[in-house]
């Protein structure tokens, strides 16, 4: 036997005898299939959330400190050399 | 906007409803095929099948054209893989006998069968898949096909030693 007929002869050994799909087999694939849908729809958005949350503190925190207003310098830079 | 939406998954319910009709049972017939088991007796291949159909569903709206057939085979045939990895350690070599036309062969070598000649999935695709080489994939198919078509005779059951008479 070469080898494409041994390949078409695992394949008639293959095909034998389907097994029969269970009734519950669907209402059971559409209940976890919901259910990863439901728990994504949740992961996201507890991640806006965290982000939101994050950009909100930092907002916030920048408006209280304003750490881009230099203060007035209190020392001079010595002079030498008149 | 709200009709808009309920007629929207009202549509991928249906669609989804009639994909799973149409694909169950070949798809359940290659997964009692990769765990071995007999068709009337398969509750590892049922948990597999609905496992990745599950996924499929998930991520229905976002398949962009891909084929949903395609989608799930592949999720069964990667959670096949995983879970023979973990319940043996390695995917390779442990025999286990039970039912099934496959029940001689190691794991990977009725991952590589169904996918290949079941399935009619290319050497590439199949390497891919699973990280081998489209060599790799040809010389395990070869063996599979090999011990399949003619089974190495099995070990002799241990033979209780003949007791010896009493003299």
């Amino acid at each position: 036997m070469n080898l494409r007929e041994r390949e078409a002869a695992v394949r008639r050994m293959l095909e034998r005898t389907p097994p029969p799909v269970p009734p519950d087999l669907y209402p059971e694939v559409l209940r976890r299939g919901t259910r990863i849908l439901r728990r994504r729809t949740a992961a996201r958005r507890l991640l806006w959330l965290t982000l939101l949350a994050a950009a909100l503190a930092f907002a916030i925190w920048a408006s209280l400190t304003r750490p881009w207003a230099e203060l007035p310098s209190t020392t001079t830079p010595p002079i030498n050399g008149w | 906007m709200r009709e808009r939406h309920a007629s929207q998954e009202a549509r991928r319910a249906r669609d989804f409803e009639a994909f799973v009709a149409g694909a169950a049972g070949r798809l359940l017939h290659a997964a009692t095929l990769l765990t071995a088991e007999t068709p009337d007796d398969n509750p590892r291949a049922r948990r597999l099948l609905t496992l990745a159909l599950a996924e499929t569903y998930a991520s229905w709206d976002r398949l962009r054209g891909d084929d949903p057939y395609d989608r799930t085979r592949q999720q069964v045939a990667t959670r096949f893989a995983r879970e023979a990895w973990h319940r043996h350690g390695t995917f390779g070599r442990q025999r286990r006998d039970r039912g099934g036309v496959l029940a001689g062969l190691s794991p990977r070598e009725r991952l590589m069968l169904v996918l290949r000649l079941y399935e009619g999935v290319t050497e590439e695709q199949t390497g891919a898949l699973l990280g081998l080489s489209t060599e790799r994939v040809r010389a395990i198919c070869t063996r599979a096909v090999a011990t399949l078509l003619h089974p190495p005779p099995r070990p002799a059951p241990a033979v209780p030693v003949a007791k010896v008479a009493p003299s």
